[in-house]
């Protein structure tokens, strides 16, 4: 193996985390108006800036041991995460479509793991 | 009737603003792709000065990495570029479109990893890589038709 497991845990924790930076992100753009006060003063946009922070500092750690090739596209299990927060908060509607690629996704970081173990 | 009249003027500038909001985040994946290369290098660095017994190096050293390592912090500044051009692109846009659509950085930066990294490929990993960006593509259109 080229990539430790750990590092893997730590990116995949990393991306659940980062998830709900996008939900505080989108809620804090639905907030904004013309006026440059309604960015300062928005607590939402500080939140999800702080929450990636976290998210950036497992993924940092994961990212010292392993391939940036196989961790990168690991964070897509964040994608799956917002999916169920979009239709959880925004109730962004989850089509069959949808459920695919969240389909899609899972056996593609699967294939990743199977790859990182061919090594 | 008027009020009928009225409505495809209104779609015409939604779809104006919505692909603006594509493209932005399109542009956006070539920033990532970038962000990514410097982190890592900056991850590699931490980790040949502060080794861990071989394993990856601690939370305290990653935290003071993203604020101390020059790598690292330039890969976080372009993400607060990234940011502030998502949150613009967010304004006209679903969540659940534009999110899924940073994953053509995968492209650049499993591109990256080879080149600047020497990192193995092999069969089973572009294909995870494929199946990923292909669900991601996949989740877009999802959101676009019912």
């Amino acid at each position: 193996m080229t990539t430790p497991v750990s590092s893997i845990v730590l990116v995949l924790v990393g991306s659940v985390i980062g998830s709900f930076g996008a939900i505080f992100l989108k809620s804090g753009a639905n907030a904004l108006s013309k006026h440059w006060t309604s960015i300062a003063y928005n607590w939402r946009l500080a939140v999800g800036i702080l929450t990636y922070l976290l998210s950036s500092v497992l993924f940092v750690k994961g990212m010292s041991k392993g391939e940036l090739s196989l961790l990168f596209p690991m964070v897509s299990l964040g994608y799956i995460c917002t999916l169920v927060w979009s239709r959880l908060f925004f109730h962004e509607p989850v089509t069959k479509v949808k459920l695919a690629g969240v389909g899609l996704i899972l056996i593609g970081i699967v294939f990743l793991g199977f790859g990182n173990a061919m090594h | 009737m008027s009020s009928v009249t009225a409505l495809p003027e209104v779609r015409i500038v939604d779809a104006d603003k919505r692909r603006r909001a594509v493209l932005i985040v399109i542009f956006c994946t070539l920033i990532v792709g970038v962000a990514q290369y410097l982190i890592k290098l900056g991850a590699n660095q931490l980790a040949a000065h502060h080794s861990n017994h071989g394993g990856s190096v601690s939370l305290t050293t990653a935290v003071m990495g993203i604020f101390t390592n020059p790598s690292i912090f330039s890969g976080y500044c372009l993400y607060a570029v990234f940011t502030v051009l998502f949150v613009i692109a967010l304004r006209d846009g679903e969540l659940s479109i534009l999110y899924p659509l940073i994953s053509l950085g995968y492209v650049w930066v499993a591109i990256i990893g080879v080149l600047a990294f020497h990192e193995s490929m092999n069969p089973l990993k572009l294909t995870g890589i494929a199946i990923i960006m292909a669900g991601v593509a996949v989740l877009g259109r999802g959101g676009s038709g019912k």
